[in-house]
């Protein structure tokens, strides 16, 4: 056998291995995570975008389905259900300190969240969206799972959410350090708290990686608008 | 090691629990989440836990972002959508959450001076 369908065979049989795109993965983040350090942590710079820019073309380039890539990526994404639930440790750590807060974190549960979803319902009617790309467009700061079931209860494509939910939380944890710093915000927990209603996990790692109290409470807010969104939605869909 | 496998396995039952609660009684929230429920109703509760419990969650929420990759690649999908319809949505999620993020925070800290729960110590970016 010449050499060259060699390499071919052995690259059609690791294409389908979730080897690969396992490897892959985590290269990919360590590659977007070591440009953040690089940078000295700016918060421009987001380790899961460039990742996925970078594993986005080797795809289409490679012509690789998103199934395929997920057979591999899925033990990576596992990980979520865990590390969601371990989020209760850190909350518990600071119970005080969140109960405090009650009061300001529902008055900015409901502004924030009803900000996140009238604006852009809004700008997409004007600019002319397609009815579904609104209703997929709702739920975008919700956390996936929720995010999903939602969209599909109103009438939205629930795959088209979950890739807005992801631009969403990638856009918020990009632009909330220099936003809050820019109009001068310096308490942390009102940082934390925005960036968790808007941008959901994505945006509760990034808290995370900038400040303890500020994860926390982007932690509280994350779950919060998940549930409340949630079951409003439930309420209002069986009420129509 | 064994310590944080005992860690793992002891989140991976509050996960389990979780999903198990959540279909049993049918509410539209993740098994994952209710599992956290759970978990901060048992330490709240002071009940016992593995002694590695806090380093193992420090682990994992400390590379939280690189659990988000998979999911980030499935925008792959839309793009012919993202072609299409791009700019709109690039707007409105762009917009809509510059000013989701400005109103949460002025709301909080406005609340904040109402209610007199000042930021103390820790909690105010130096």
């Amino acid at each position: 056998m010449n050499p060259i369908n060699e390499v071919q065979d052995i690259w059609a049989y690791l294409q389908t291995t979730p080897l690969l795109w396992l490897m892959l993965t985590m290269m990919a983040y360590l590659v977007g995570f070591w440009c953040f350090e690089k940078v000295k942590r700016s918060p421009i710079v987001s380790p899961v975008a460039i990742a996925a820019s970078f594993l986005g073309v080797i795809i289409l380039i490679t012509d690789t389905p998103y199934p395929v890539y997920f057979e591999g990526a899925q033990f990576v994404h596992f990980l979520l259900g865990p590390a969601t639930v371990s989020l209760a440790i850190p909350l518990v750590a600071n119970f005080p300190r969140v109960r405090r807060a009650a009061i300001p974190m529902l008055a900015a549960l409901i502004a924030s969240s009803a900000t996140a979803i009238f604006a852009a319902i809004f700008i997409a009617q004007v600019m002319g969206a397609s009815d579904e790309a609104i209703r997929s467009l709702i739920p975008k700061s919700v956390t996936t799972p929720i995010a999903m079931g939602i969209s599909e209860q109103i009438g939205g494509l629930p795959s088209l959410t979950a890739g807005l939910v992801v631009l969403t939380g990638i856009l918020g944890a990009i632009i909330v350090t220099p936003l809050m710093n820019h109009l001068g915000f310096r308490d942390w927990r009102a940082r934390g708290f925005a960036v968790g209603v808007t941008s959901h996990g994505i945006g509760t790692a990034r808290a995370f990686q900038v400040h303890e109290v500020a994860g926390v409470f982007a932690a509280v807010a994350m779950a919060l608008n998940g549930l409340v969104t949630a079951f409003v939605v439930a309420l209002f869909s069986q009420l129509l | 090691m064994t310590e944080i496998l005992k860690a793992f396995t002891f989140l991976l039952g509050f996960q389990l629990l979780g999903t198990a609660a959540v279909m049993g009684i049918g509410v539209p929230i993740p098994g994952p989440v209710a599992g956290l429920l759970f978990l901060i109703g048992w330490l709240g509760m002071n009940a016992p836990r593995p002694k590695l419990l806090k380093e193992t969650a420090q682990g994992l929420i400390a590379h939280l972002s690189l659990l988000f990759v998979p999911a980030a690649v499935g925008i792959v999908q839309h793009l012919d959508r993202l072609v299409l319809e791009g700019k709109i949505l690039l707007t409105a999620v762009v917009v809509s959450t510059i000013l989701a993020l400005i109103v949460g925070a002025l709301t909080f800290v406005v609340m904040v001076r109402l209610t007199g729960a000042l930021p103390e110590g820790e909690e105010l970016r130096s």
